[in-house]
């Protein structure tokens, strides 16, 4: 929608008020597709209209007053100002009230609180700003990933046409099979963040050194997406929680093709690749995981400048170093383990000669394993 | 200002080194006014980015900053600060008391906000930028991950909190020493007994705040490691403390303005304030139950069930005393002889707004439903419901009230209505929106947001432009009203008003009680 259009569009909504704005908008919560999201839009709905209620027999009396009992008709004020008896009215009749409303919210409490017999184990870790997703296994082969946003920089920053799911898309997003009980163990590795997904109405705070546990069980396959909703610094905004729900067997197939990647993963960081191919790789991964703190020129911001860096410029042992395990108690973390080895011999490749970095050294796979072992 | 003898001094001195409550009122007052225009400033920030989707003014992390700011500088620059103002000069005139029971700390209450403020601005100009993790600032994001200019913001807040606990204690000691011959605790005025009850909660609380940001002190400086699990601490531990700060913090904003409005229904509505007593109480059990409620900000930190079913009763429970204060305040207009000045205009605002307030905040109560509403715009228009309309609104109200009895003049009554329903309009306009795209889904403190929720987002802003520039028009009224308002001599400004300091001289000289005034005792708790 063009911007003319848009500014319209409000202005017409300002003037004649909801009817008009609200056509294609959602004004209301949405019961989403779960057992409980139901219940809590349902508990959403009952108080809302107990409000809604009472609040017009509270404003109707105070609209009659302000037309019936005003000066300008010549009344006479009369000078009552106390009552007991209407003073424990008033008191005693919301008191039951509450209690109405307490009695469902209780029971829809408990049942969010009851994480027991699930039938799949996913850790989420939040990170700043993307999401780990690993589930556990029994055997101790657990598959993980990380999800980053996919909205592409272009569009936040108006040179492109925004698509459909602006800022709610990522590169890889959570699986889950439906109709299964899946507990989540929530929790981050840097600042506190908070999972959310509207639609399954899941919302846990994800906090640096406890896990907190929460669950789903999602009846319909179908997309579903969410934001992080605790303020976790600069690029808050910017990670988005992205769920698939779909069968069990395609969540197995899905699962089965995890672990070839895993297994592939491992094979490719045996084989050298040329410059070329290093530095178109690692330009994207550059752009997908490094840019927003350093910059797309980097020029560096929340991260030091790269371009012209003496890291960048300096010892290939010291790059990796710093690419691998981070910088202790700064926003650069260790991505030794969030990256596969092709990604990080790239990344370096990438930083090391672009930028006007042009020191020509070329990082293979390899040369990252054996730097892990040391 | 006719007391030659006891006049003030003259030129800036009159200033820096005065002990009168109406000057000190005075600063506060005109101090509040230009942090709420600072604060004011930073939200225009905020909504012009917000005004589309995409990053269009600032960056994201200058973003963050605007909003914290724009919290620290609304809550402890512009709203606190106005009520002590408005304590300063009218408790000891409603209580027919000469001046404040402390009069040389109230000059140092007063003169230590300048500075403070001075130095949470500065951090503007530091290397990494000002403080960019909110207004409730959770570590570890405020500690290990903070830019280094959260050193000085933890200096400041330690400024602003020995203000406040000075003020507070200089009105405790006040009304309970200096109160007039008769004048009893149930006679008081309600705006004094809000007021009293207030600088209880404010002693019990700022020192919990001066402890959290002492312990992220030590976390950043010394390697202590209060908020942090790896060093064996917790960061859900800074929240407890936060909010057990926080939550009497909102009342320690809302009270004074219960206490205003009781004052000038009555006015208005030309009869007796309907329940005192059972408006004493109420406020009593609001400053009681404010205690015991902090956890329901943290429903979603993973508390154990049985804490959050606590905190949820407790919370829901506020709804009864301040249900008993609408009702009241209802049944005080009932059957009165209403006129709409707009001191009542702003009054009846509140009531409206203020209740939607209370009604989401009840809303919010709901533990599992909060789930849903957490951390989302619904929250922000609840707290803007109560705070903007309710605590503003009141203050906006109290300024027209007794301007005319602190000036001698009588502003601009046309204006003042204008001023008013652009208010009014302007408010709704942002914030009513806010409740559908908070429950659409659109998380808080985000500089960008997905397309479903750009046109309530305009219209948000649009709303935020009009109520922003409608208090230049409040501030054009209140300049002329001084410089060249109508005067006004009689010593009851409104025919409706009751109470102490309507029966000093107008405008109200620079000392006033000096002899403690004889009360007439058919009138009660004017
Ligand atoms: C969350 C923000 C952030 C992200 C994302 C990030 N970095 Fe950093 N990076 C930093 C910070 C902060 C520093 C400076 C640390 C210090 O104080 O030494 C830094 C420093 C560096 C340095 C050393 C620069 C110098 O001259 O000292 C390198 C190399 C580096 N990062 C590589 C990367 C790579 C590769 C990626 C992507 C895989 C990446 N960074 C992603 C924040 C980030
Ligand atoms: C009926 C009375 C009220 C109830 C039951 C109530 C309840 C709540 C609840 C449960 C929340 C947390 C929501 C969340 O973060 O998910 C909240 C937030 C808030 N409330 Fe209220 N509230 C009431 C009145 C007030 C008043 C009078 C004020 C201040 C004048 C106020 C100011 C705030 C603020 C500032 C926040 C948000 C704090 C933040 O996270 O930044 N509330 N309220
Ligand atoms: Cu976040
Ligand atoms: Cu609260």
């Amino acid at each position: 929608m063009s911007v003319v259009k848009r500014i319209s569009n409000a202005l017409a909504a300002v003037a004649v008020l909801p009817a008009v704005a609200l056509g294609d908008n959602q004004v209301n919560m949405s019961p989403g597709v779960t057992s409980i999201g139901a219940e809590i839009y349902d508990l959403h709905m009952l108080i809302m209209i107990i409000c809604v209620v009472i609040g017009i027999g509270v404003f109707g009396v105070m609209f009659y007053s302000i037309i019936y009992h005003r000066k300008s008709r010549g009344v006479v004020p009369s000078q009552f100002h106390e009552s007991t008896k209407v003073e424990v009215a008033w008191t005693v009749v919301p008191f039951l009230i509450l209690i109405g409303m307490a009695v469902p919210a209780t029971s829809t409490l408990l049942e969010v609180y009851d994480n027991d017999d699930a039938e799949l184990d996913i850790l989420i870790t939040g990170y700043q700003w993307k999401w780990k997703y690993e589930y556990l296994d029994e055997n101790g082969e657990n598959v993980s990933f990380f999800s980053n946003l996919a909205t592409p920089q272009e569009e936040i920053y108006n040179t492109d046409q925004k698509g459909e799911h602006y800022l709610l898309e990522v590169d890889e997003p959570l699986v889950i099979p439906v109709n299964t009980k899946v507990r989540f163990l929530v929790t981050a590795n840097d600042v506190i963040h908070s999972w959310w997904v509207p639609e399954i109405a899941v919302k846990r705070d994800a906090i640096p050194g406890f896990i907190n546990e929460t669950w789903t069980k999602v009846p319909e396959e179908g997309i579903y997406r969410g934001q992080c909703t605790e303020l976790c610094g600069a690029y808050h905004g910017f990670m988005p929680v992205v769920v698939h729900a779909v069968s069990r067997e395609e969540f197995d197939a899905w699962m089965g093709s995890k672990r070839a990647d895993k297994a592939a993963q491992v094979a490719a960081s045996a084989v050298d690749l040329s410059l070329d191919e290093l530095m178109t790789r690692g330009e994207s991964v550059y752009n997908s995981q490094c840019l927003a703190c350093h910059g797309a020129q980097g020029e560096g911001g929340v991260g030091k400048a790269i371009a012209g860096s003496a890291i960048a410029l300096g010892d290939v042992g010291a790059h990796l170093d710093v690419g691998i395990k981070g910088v202790a108690g700064t926003a650069m973390q260790a991505y030794g383990s969030q990256l596969s080895d092709v990604d990080m011999a790239a990344v370096i490749t990438y930083q090391r000669n672009a930028f006007g970095n042009n020191t020509g050294d070329v990082i293979q796979p390899s040369d990252v394993v054996n730097h892990k072992q040391g | 200002m006719g007391d030659h003898h006891h006049g003030p001094a003259k030129g800036i001195t009159r200033w820096l080194f005065t002990t009168n409550h109406k000057d000190i009122g005075t600063m506060y007052l005109w101090f509040s006014f230009a942090m709420f225009i600072l604060g004011g400033t930073f939200a225009m920030i905020i909504r012009a980015e917000l005004f589309q989707p995409g990053m269009q003014l600032v960056e994201p992390g200058f973003f963050n900053q605007m909003t914290t700011l724009h919290g620290l500088v609304m809550v402890f620059g512009a709203i606190m600060p106005s009520f002590v103002g408005l304590a300063n000069w009218l408790i000891p005139m409603m209580i027919g008391a000469p001046d404040m029971a402390l009069p040389r700390m109230n000059n140092w209450s007063f003169w230590i906000l300048p500075p403070g403020f001075l130095m949470l601005a500065s951090t503007l100009f530091m290397e990494g930028g000002a403080p960019a993790f909110g207004w409730t600032f959770y570590a570890p994001l405020s500690t290990t991950y903070a830019a280094p200019s959260v050193t000085f913001f933890i200096f400041a807040i330690h400024v602003l909190g020995a203000s406040s606990i000075m003020g507070s204690i200089n009105i405790i000691a006040t009304v309970m020493n200096m109160r007039a011959p008769g004048m009893t605790y149930m006679k008081m005025p309600l705006f004094v007994w809000t007021w009293l009850i207030t600088a209880f909660l404010l002693v019990a609380v700022m020192p919990v705040l001066a402890g959290a940001v002492t312990m992220m002190l030590m976390d950043i400086h010394f390697g202590t490691s209060f908020f942090s699990a790896a060093g064996g601490g917790d960061p859900v531990l800074f929240q407890h403390i936060f909010w057990f700060f926080g939550h009497p913090e909102v009342y320690i904003i809302i009270l004074p303005a219960f206490g205003v409005v009781s004052q000038i229904i009555p006015a208005f509505s030309r009869k007796p304030l309907f329940g005192y007593a059972s408006m004493v109480y109420a406020t009593a059990s609001i400053a009681f139950l404010s205690f015991i409620v902090w956890a329901h900000h943290m429903y979603t930190v993973g508390m154990p069930v049985a804490g959050e079913l606590f905190f949820m009763y407790a919370t829901m429970l506020i709804a009864v005393p301040t249900g008993v204060k609408v009702f009241n305040w209802i049944t005080t207009m009932w059957r009165g002889a209403l006129s709409f000045e707009t001191p009542m205009l702003f009054c009846i605002g509140f009531l409206v707004l203020f209740t939607i307030g209370g009604f989401t905040g009840l809303m919010l109560s709901i533990a599992p439903v909060d789930f849903q509403y957490h951390d989302t715009y619904f929250v922000v228009a609840h707290f803007h419901y109560v705070m903007v309309a309710g605590a503003v609104f009141s203050m906006t109200a109290a300024v027209y009230y007794w301007l005319p009895k602190w000036s001698g003049r009588m502003y601009n009554e046309t204006m003042g209505k204008v001023h008013f329903w652009i208010s009014f309009i302007g408010f709704n306009i942002t914030f009513f929106p806010q409740h559908f795209v908070g429950l659409a889904g659109m998380p808080r403190r985000i500089p960008d947001y997905a397309l479903q929720f750009a046109d309530f987002n305009m219209m948000s802003s649009i709303g935020a432009f009009i109520y922003g520039a409608s208090q230049i028009l409040f501030l054009y009224n209140v300049l002329a009203t001084i410089i060249a308002g109508k005067k006004v001599t009689d010593e009851k400004v409104w025919d409706g008003a009751e109470g102490l300091e309507w029966t000093v001289p107008t405008p109200a000289p620079y000392h006033t009680f000096e002899v403690p005034p004889k009360l007439d005792p058919a009138h009660a708790h004017g």
